[in-house]
């Protein structure tokens, strides 16, 4: 029996409470992205700033609410870099290109 | 010594199910991604685009539909907890909390989007500021996204039913459970993006 319940508990990973903690901290960031909507900074930071809390969210819902941070890590390493080296390619390659056109519209 | 890709052991130690279910996340989120990539392309491109959501109401009510996402996902990860721990009416209890945040998310959006065609004329073929990719884009990505909610309602609903009547495995809703986080995480890019970015004070 208690090889059985010491199976559950490495398989959950993670307590109520830090499910709740990371729920808050969610929250947190949402409420200063609003903030910082509702400021108007310039584009540049205010992109910079969302995006990159956008990423630290997205980091914290796959670690703790997908369970990846508990899990080994040549699954990580499978799915990850794989995906972000395409999010990088995309980005090098359309957005310079989406700036270009920018430029070259007849003013 | 063998190593642990030498075969007859399992180099991820999950199960087949979860790990088909990570690899169809990974396949869409960069379906999502391409989505968002031709959104801020486009964006980039065009002058005057319009930023149409007023911070009171729109930007304030799109919070709440982020609010009633994030809960889901807590709610479900109770659920998935719950399960892990033997407990099935708790965790269809849990499942049904997360079906509720999700019905509430797709009802805010579809009054949201109902607003935008009915009072602002914005619709996927064009609007009033003449910038007709705001709406191709807007609708098509927010679109895919609440499919991807529509759809995880049904699964849920599904995985509610089975396990009120004793089927399934905590596994099982775990993998349910990874598609619903999936689905708040791809709202946490859309959210600041598209919404917070096109907000007017």
């Amino acid at each position: 029996m208690s090889t059985h319940s010491e199976a559950i508990d490495h398989r959950d990973g993670a307590t109520t409470k830090t499910f709740v903690t990371v729920w808050f901290a969610l929250l947190f960031m949402t409420v200063i992205e609003v903030f910082l909507a509702y400021m108007q900074p310039p584009v540049l930071v205010f992109l910079t700033a969302l995006v990159g809390l956008s990423v630290i969210k997205a980091a914290l819902i796959i670690a703790y609410f997908m369970h990846l941070k508990f899990e080994r890590l040549s699954l990580f390493l499978t799915l990850f870099p794989m995906l972000i080296l395409c999010i990088v390619l995309m980005l090098l390659i359309f957005m310079p290109d989406s700036n270009r056109l920018m430029l070259m519209r007849p003013q | 010594m063998t190593s642990v890709w030498a075969g007859g052991r399992s180099p991820y130690a999950v199960n087949s199910k979860k790990f088909g279910m990570w690899l169809f996340i990974i396949s869409d989120a960069l379906t999502f991604s391409a989505l968002l990539m031709a959104y801020t392309y486009v964006r980039l491109s065009t002058p005057n685009w319009p930023t149409p959501f007023q911070f009171s109401p729109a930007i304030i009510f799109s919070t709440v539909m982020t609010f009633c996402l994030l809960s889901s996902s807590l709610t479900m990860v109770m659920g998935v907890h719950a399960m892990n721990h033997g407990n099935r009416k708790a965790a269809v209890g849990w499942i049904l909390a997360t079906m509720a945040g999700g019905a509430a998310f797709v009802v805010l959006h579809m009054s949201e989007w109902l607003k935008l065609i009915n009072e602002e004329h914005v619709t996927p073929f064009g609007n009033p500021w003449g910038v007709p990719l705001f709406g191709g884009t807007f609708f098509a990505l927010t679109g895919l996204h609440m499919t991807h909610v529509v759809i995880g309602l049904i699964y849920l609903g599904i995985m509610a039913f089975a396990v009120g009547r004793g089927k399934f495995k905590a596994e099982d809703v775990e993998v349910s459970g990874l598609y619903w986080h999936f689905v708040d995480l791809v709202w946490m890019f859309i959210f600041p993006l598209v919404y917070l970015m096109s907000a007017k004070v």
